[in-house]
């Protein structure tokens, strides 16, 4: 046979672009069947001729396709919208549990992305409501001790003036301040403890106060006082607090200048509810004068607020030395290097190493970010696995809807409505879950969050992300099923290929793999919390309460209201100290002993106490003895704690003669080291020494065998009679060390809930997912039942498949976790090491809540009736 | 009545595919017109006619028939119309008219 020859190439292509599109299929066929005519009639070449001759000659390039003039069919019009989301809901409501679970896993993950982003705006806007934010200041000092650079708020109280006076012009106002803390505030019969601090009258104008009565000039007088609206409210009711005299700490009488509109929640100066005049505080603490020359002891604070034009680097730079030539040589020594914090950094980026500012609470910022949008993306990823895995049964849905004469625009609008429909559903459901969830969370979080209605940027992110996720979730039915041959996919000779299954496969291990690695970071935080916890704190901390000394009246009375305590019977030991056990308040310069290396200059937490201090809190001696009434000699005695022996470098401390500033003490005792300060850092070295007159705190302790609530009044009746000016306020030893760990447990409650929806979302998700392939493969089980095989057979054919996801997602989790917490463990000192268990006990959990989820689908479809499942169609 | 004007290769045309019955297409017209006329006929040229007859309304045509030889195209089966026919007859008509007029000696110098 004779080989068959082809019409000239190019001349086809013409034909195929420019001749009439309305004949060119007989054109081009007719073309082609007297091409071979002519091939064996007058030869290729001259066929070649023709062909092409023909071929130019048919060239009809303006024509118009007349034939193709299909009624136009209608994707957006009102009609047809209204009956994409009639479908939608009709296919909604067929399958409840897939719409169920799809709708319940995305407002969920939804609602987490919502409450996180209310947080992490409401962290992101701290102190942002203030006029000035951007010019407010705090003024800093870096020291160094022993080469660790540490860095402060506190100053000398002369900070202020000199800054005032030497750098005039870069700055607006400078404002000293003492610190915010507990008043006793009375007017008439009513005396409350509320916040308050002491200011220079710039304070009104740098905060912008908004005054509801009054002037901003308030704070000018030395007696006056300027409250908060809650607090006037609190002490005046409707009363117009307007010039009333009330009395601060039973000493001053000041007169009420001004209320101001409470101060914003998410601010550093959340708690301040009334403003006193620095001049009161100066005149009313007389040791102050001695602190002027040289500068002495940082007592104070100093805000400021830059002038407009002042650069804040520049500024801080300026200033750097306005401290160093102030204050005693050997004080010149700790290098102290002034700066300033500028507003913006109080709140996120609050803590310093060595002199460079390391971050703070913005860690907590990025990591719930992070865990929110993980969340989120779990819930995305169970609906994009539902609806792919779904569609594949609609495939003849969509072939009978092609050959009823769909087209394909309208197939996908139906899918895309279908997805849409379910993401909106999901939002609205997540609105109401974060109303609902919003008072639990505000007060797990310690905040006042509320949603924001208001904001458009709320709305726009939320609904911008709803449409999104739908037309994501809904974009693979839509464009890829929507391609489908009818005549394919009705003659059941459509297969969906082997590697279908794939994508859902990998984002059933990414789901997992976050739930996974969520446990295990929530597991590890726990376990360094309970560590901490479990730290000797080196004092008995139960049944042990302090009562701070707020008045004249206490401090004169003390051995009076002492010995009454203990005639009730109730109390076991009263003592005073210079500080609650629970903190450091005073760390002293000055120490120095018998071989101390001159290279070091020996600072050491200081506290004074009482003879029955010791005794009071449960302290354990190691070496020595007590201070005891029965030695004379022991007014110039000092314990140390173990750490403080190991510094010094000493080998019999007992004996040993520590001076501080020229004052002699002999070391009478040595206590095993007390937790005072962060139970995650090792114990600073600590003095005790015996003074009764720098007291702060009375501290209690109650009888082991009496009941605390019994105890309490007896207690109280004590102090009301000795101190009436004070309402009794106390503190429960207990309680002040638990609160050592508020933060870490605050952020473990917080992502234990965090996890807690993760997995709960994943398995809502592979709860889906094993119904559907239980369901695709009914007749298969049918089969193999009739065949015999038993129902753990069964079991095991359906659940293999999702363990072995869960195992590789364990895989991949364990050891990224194994690093990741072991950085974090790094801002510990005292830490625990993170066990291995942790990691199979996360893997069994994860491997059995899979198990779990998975097995009822497994169950159902093995025990169903054989005869069943293969007569269904 | 205005009557549509069928020019001499439209007749031709058009008879050919009365003459093809159900076999008329664009190859085995322009085939038969060769054979029969004689004459190089192109088919480009066939088809403009056709296409031309039939928006005339002479002709009407339906696709069907695609053989391998074609690449698995159709072919355009063409079938003549009421009209078509009666266009036909009232040209043979004229015709035979103007040949009646036609004087006998007249008829003889042609050797007819």
């Amino acid at each position: 046979m004779m080989k068959r020859k082809h019409p000239p190439r190019w001349a086809t292509t013409l034909l195929r672009w420019w001749a009439d599109p309305n004949t060119s299929e007989e054109v081009e066929g007719d073309l082609l069947e007297l091409y071979t005519h002519w091939v064996q009639t007058v030869g290729v070449q001259k066929a070649n001729w023709k062909y092409t001759l023909n071929t130019l000659k048919l060239l009809r390039p303006f024509a118009k396709n007349k034939r193709a003039h299909y009624p136009k069919t209608y994707l957006y019009s009102p009609t047809m919208l209204q009956n994409y989301f009639k479908v939608a809901f009709r296919n909604l409501l067929k399958y409840t549990g897939y719409s169920f679970i799809n709708v319940t896993g995305l407002a969920t993950g939804m609602a987490v992305a919502i409450l996180i982003s209310l947080w992490l705006y409401d962290e992101l806007s701290y102190n942002k409501q203030f006029e000035n934010y951007d010019r407010i200041v705090q003024v800093m000092q870096h020291q160094t001790f022993d080469g660790q650079v540490n860095t402060q708020t506190a100053n000398p109280y002369l900070m202020g003036d000199e800054i005032r006076n030497k750098y005039p012009h870069d700055f607006k106002h400078i404002v000293m301040s003492s610190w915010t803390n507990g008043h006793i505030l009375a007017y008439g019969d009513k005396k409350l403890t509320k916040m308050g601090n002491y200011f220079e009258p710039g304070i009104t104008e740098m905060l912008s106060l908004q005054m509801l009565k009054g002037s901003r000039a308030g704070l000018n007088d030395v007696n006056s006082i300027l409250l908060s609206e809650s607090v006037a409210k609190a002490y005046f009711g409707s009363e117009d607090p307007m010039g009333k005299v009330m009395k601060i700490d039973n000493k001053n009488d000041v007169k009420v200048t001004g209320v101001y509109k409470d101060l914003p929640y998410n601010s550093d100066f959340k708690d301040l509810t009334f403003l006193l005049p620095w001049s009161l505080y100066l005149s009313s603490q007389p040791w102050i004068k001695e602190m002027t020359n040289p500068w002495r002891s940082n007592f104070t604070q100093t805000y400021a607020m830059l002038a407009d034009h002042a650069d804040i680097d520049q500024v801080s730079a300026k200033i750097k030395d306005v401290k160093l030539h102030k204050v005693r040589p050997e004080e010149r020594a700790f290098k102290p290097v002034v700066f300033l914090q500028p507003m913006s950094k109080w709140h996120l980026y609050a803590e310093f190493k060595n002199g460079i500012n390391i971050g703070g609470r913005i860690e907590f910022v990025w990591l719930f970010g992070i865990i929110g949008g993980f969340v989120l993306l779990l819930a995305c990823i169970n609906f994009m696995n539902l609806s792919t895995a779904r569609s594949e049964k609609r495939a003849k849905e969509v072939g009978v809807r092609k050959a009823v004469g769909s087209v394909r625009g309208q197939l996908i609008n139906q899918f895309l409505s279908e997805s849409l429909l379910v993401t909106i559903l999901s939002f609205g459901l997540a609105i109401v879950l974060v109303q609902l969830v919003l008072p639990i969370f505000n007060e797990m979080a310690d905040k006042k969050i509320t949603v924001l209605w208001r904001e458009p940027l709320f709305w726009l992110s939320g609904i911008g992300f709803t449409v999104l996720t739908g037309i994501i979730a809904g974009s693979y039915p839509a464009f890829y099923l929507s391609s489908f041959r009818p005549v394919q996919v009705l003659k059941g000779t459509f297969r969906v290929g082997r590697f279908a299954s794939v994508p859902r496969k990998v984002l059933v291990i990414l789901q997992f793999t976050v739930s996974v690695a969520l446990i295990i970071g929530t597991m590890v935080v726990f376990q360094q919390i309970d560590f901490a916890k479990k730290r000797p704190a080196g004092y008995a901390i139960d049944k042990l309460l302090f009562v701070p000394i707020s008045t004249p009246d206490l401090t004169n009375k003390y051995e009076v209201v002492r010995n009454d305590l203990l005639k009730t019977g109730a109390i076991a030991e009263v003592s005073k100290s210079s500080s609650p056990i629970t903190s450091v308040w005073a760390i002293n310069n000055g120490y120095s002993w018998k071989g101390k290396d001159t290279g070091i200059q020996g600072n050491f937490a200081a506290v004074s106490a009482t003879h029955d201090f010791g005794k009071t809190i449960g302290w354990e001696l190691k070496e020595g003895r007590d201070f005891s009434r029965d030695f004379p000699t022991d007014s110039s005695a000092m314990i140390l704690n173990e750490t403080a022996v190991k510094f010094m470098g000493l080998k019999k401390p007992v004996g040993e003669i520590v001076k501080i500033d020229n004052k002699e003490f002999h070391v009478i005792g040595v206590v095993k080291d007390l937790v005072m300060q962060s139970p995650y850092q090792p114990v600073f070295r600590t003095s005790f020494v015996l003074d009764y007159n720098d007291a702060s705190v009375i501290n209690i302790k109650i009888n082991a065998t009496t009941n605390t609530s019994d105890a309490l009044p007896k207690i109280e009746a004590v102090f009301r009679k000795h101190n009436p000016a004070a309402p009794f306020e106390y503190q429960f030893i207990d309680e002040e060390y638990a609160k050592k760990f508020t933060d870490e447990v605050r952020i473990g409650k917080l992502a234990t809930s965090f996890t807690i929806l993760a997995i709960f979302i994943s398995c809502l998700g592979l709860f889906g997912l094993a119904s559907f392939v239980a369901e695709q493969r009914t007749k298969e089980i049918g089969i193999r039942k009739v065949l015999g095989a038993s129902i753990s057979n069964l079991w095991g054919l359906l659940s293999r498949e999702f363990v072995i996801l869960v195992m590789i997602a364990c895989g991949i989790a364990g050891p990224i976790m194994w690093y990741a917490m072991n950085n974090w463990m790094q801002k510990f000192d005292y830490r625990t090491e993170i066990s291995w268990w942790i990691f199979v006990v996360t893997a069994i959990l994860a491997v059995s809540i899979a198990l779990l989820t998975v097995s009822y689908q497994a169950i159902k479809a093995a025990i169903i009736n054989p005869v069943k499942s293969l007569k269904s169609e | 009545m205005k009557r549509t004007f069928l020019g001499e290769f439209e007749e031709i045309v058009l008879l050919t595919v009365a003459i093809l019955g159900e076999e008329a297409y664009g190859v085995s017209i322009t085939q038969e017109l060769e054979q029969k006329t004689g004459r190089s006929v192109g088919f480009s040229t066939v088809h403009t006619t056709l296409q031309r007859l039939e928006e005339k309304g002479f002709l009407t045509s339906q696709m069907g028939g695609a053989t391998a030889e074609r690449g698995g195209r159709r072919k355009r089966f063409f079938t003549v119309t009421a009209t078509g026919r009666k266009a036909l007859v009232e040209v043979k008509q004229v015709r035979e008219e103007l040949w009646g007029a036609l004087p006998p000696q007249t008829l003889q110098l042609m050797g007819g």
